[in-house]
């Protein structure tokens, strides 16, 4: 039973991740129509930036934060680039996140070499009813608790936040308003690449990551967005947490190599589901 | 408020607009009617800046604000959202100015715009378009695919806004009837070019608009 809860909370830490990572997505797909296949490249940048900068002496906290500013950054150069030329559409731009994401590949290996590195998060453990937790799994879930609530709140409750859905929902309309859309885009981009970067620091001390870690990471991202269409951020927790316990549970019951084989499959699942709730016919209709 | 001077529009090689001239006043009333095709939905992307002429000039003093052919809410959001949304460029958002004018639109908050009938729907669009306070409002097909009541509710809801505010309206409209009732002045568009103008009454008398717009000679008592 013990190892059982070990296995659940290790699952939810690793989960929360994954959920971050499909926040990311699901802020740009929601406002921009693209699925960003650079999402993961922000949590492995911000991942390698923290380690490195820790590594030189600079001190917890400042490290993590150069390295979400780094994915900010990364975010907002990602989205010029899919999106900076008028006209783009969602389906040209999705190509071109891909290819930003194999072009940073090189960067990561000139900068940081092709070795997996990690660093240490928060030290120390607490104990409830005899499981073992620890403080970093307990971090990782409090700050996914806090950003999917100021997330949700930021988009219903705020101006800006609705603003964005409605570049989203009706481009055209947004623009007569003189709601810059290119300009929300890029914002969704920077806001993307910052939940992305929070994703990376929080998720290396638990798993090593590399420059090619992102496949993994996007696989489980998009799997748990998924579950809410790309476009929701509560599903998407949801599915981060569900495929971060189920991965969790298999690795330590049976055997840890099909852990990505299962967000496959929840994936696939998912989205033959939604496929079979949506008759083609409407799509061409509305099309 | 509104001077477009000799515009011409290019989609590629076709001429949407053709040396397209027109003038709106302050607090004036003007249509403009034409087929569809005309180069109307031309027209407004090009006041709103969505598309730059190929020559002529557009100008615009003062506020506008759009109501876009076919309504375009925010269909996921609510009614109050699309409301606050039409005020986007202000710092005061604020809503309850336009529930006191309308109250069946304070109903209507919290229900998603998507939701709603089409009469709605319009209702919503003019009442976003004029929460950004304009002095002149652009409304391409305020008719379309509405029931003749809903389409008199609006008409004299717009009637009160220019009554007490001063709104000057450009009414961009296939159905011609309810552009002479509502406006002083009209300009005809055809295939992109201006074909003739001058105040509403005269327009409606002349044989070739009528024929082309209302089918048939206008009648005195018209609904």
């Amino acid at each position: 039973m013990t190892a059982f809860f070990s296995y659940l909370v290790n699952g939810l830490a690793v989960g929360c991740g994954f959920a971050l990572l499909a926040s990311g997505l699901v802020t740009i797909h929601r406002v921009t129509g693209v699925v960003n296949f650079a999402q993961a490249t922000f949590a492995v940048l911000a991942g390698l930036c923290t380690g490195s900068l820790l590594s030189m002496g600079v001190p917890h906290g400042v490290a993590e934060l150069a390295g979400v500013v780094l994915a900010v950054a990364a975010g907002l150069l990602t989205g010029l680039a899919a999106l900076g030329k008028p006209g783009t559409t969602p389906q040209s731009a999705l190509i071109v996140t891909l290819g930003i994401g194999i072009l940073a590949y090189a960067l990561e290996i000139a900068i940081w070499g092709d070795q997996p590195t990690s660093f240490g998060g928060l030290r120390g453990a607490l104990t409830v009813g005899g499981v073992r937790i620890q403080w970093q799994y307990v971090l990782v879930i409090a700050v996914t608790a806090v950003v999917f609530g100021g997330l949700g709140a930021f988009f219903t409750r705020t101006d800006l936040g609705k603003a964005l859905t409605a570049c989203a929902s009706d481009p055209y309309a947004a623009r007569l308003l003189g709601i810059g859309v290119l300009r929300m885009s890029l914002l969704a981009f920077a806001l993307g690449g910052g939940l992305g970067g929070i994703a990376g620091v929080l998720l290396t001390p638990l798993q090593p990551i590399s420059f090619d870690s992102d496949v993994a990471l996007i696989v489980n991202g998009f799997a748990a967005a998924i579950l809410g269409g790309l476009n929701r951020p509560g599903p998407a927790l949801a599915g981060g947490l569900l495929l971060g316990v189920a991965e969790a549970l298999v690795a330590g019951y049976g055997n840890a190599s099909y852990q990505t084989e299962i967000a496959l499959v929840l994936m696939l699942t998912i989205m033959i589901w939604r496929a079979a709730r949506t008759p083609a016919v409407h799509e061409e209709a509305a099309s | 408020m509104i001077e477009v001077r000799e515009v011409v529009v290019r989609y590629g090689s076709a001429t949407a607009l053709d040396q397209v001239s027109l003038t709106v006043g302050a607090g004036e009333l003007v249509a403009l009617i034409g087929p569809n095709g005309a180069g109307k939905s031309t027209l407004v992307n090009t006041l709103a800046g969505l598309l730059k002429p190929a020559s002529g000039s557009v100008a615009i003093g003062g506020r506008a604000a759009y109501v876009p052919e076919g309504r375009h809410l925010f269909g996921e959001l609510t009614v109050e959202d699309n409301l606050r949304l039409g005020a986007w460029r202000s710092s005061d958002r604020d809503p309850s100015w336009i529930y006191g004018m309308q109250p069946a639109l304070a109903e209507l908050r919290g229900r998603k715009a998507g939701t709603l009938s089409g009469g709605q729907q319009q209702m919503v669009a003019v009442a976003r378009a004029l929460m950004a306070r304009p002095d002149v409002l652009v409304i391409d097909e305020l008719s379309l695919g509405l029931a003749p009541i809903v389409v008199a509710e609006l008409a004299a809801e717009l009637q009160a806004v220019h009554r007490e505010q001063g709104l000057a309206l450009l009414l961009i409209e296939q159905n011609a009837r309810l552009a002479f009732d509502l406006c002083d002045r009209a300009y005809v568009l055809e295939a992109g070019r201006n074909v003739t103008e001058g105040p509403c009454a005269e327009l409606a008398k002349s044989p070739a608009v009528a024929r082309a717009y209302l089918g048939g000679p206008i009648r005195e008592s018209s609904p």
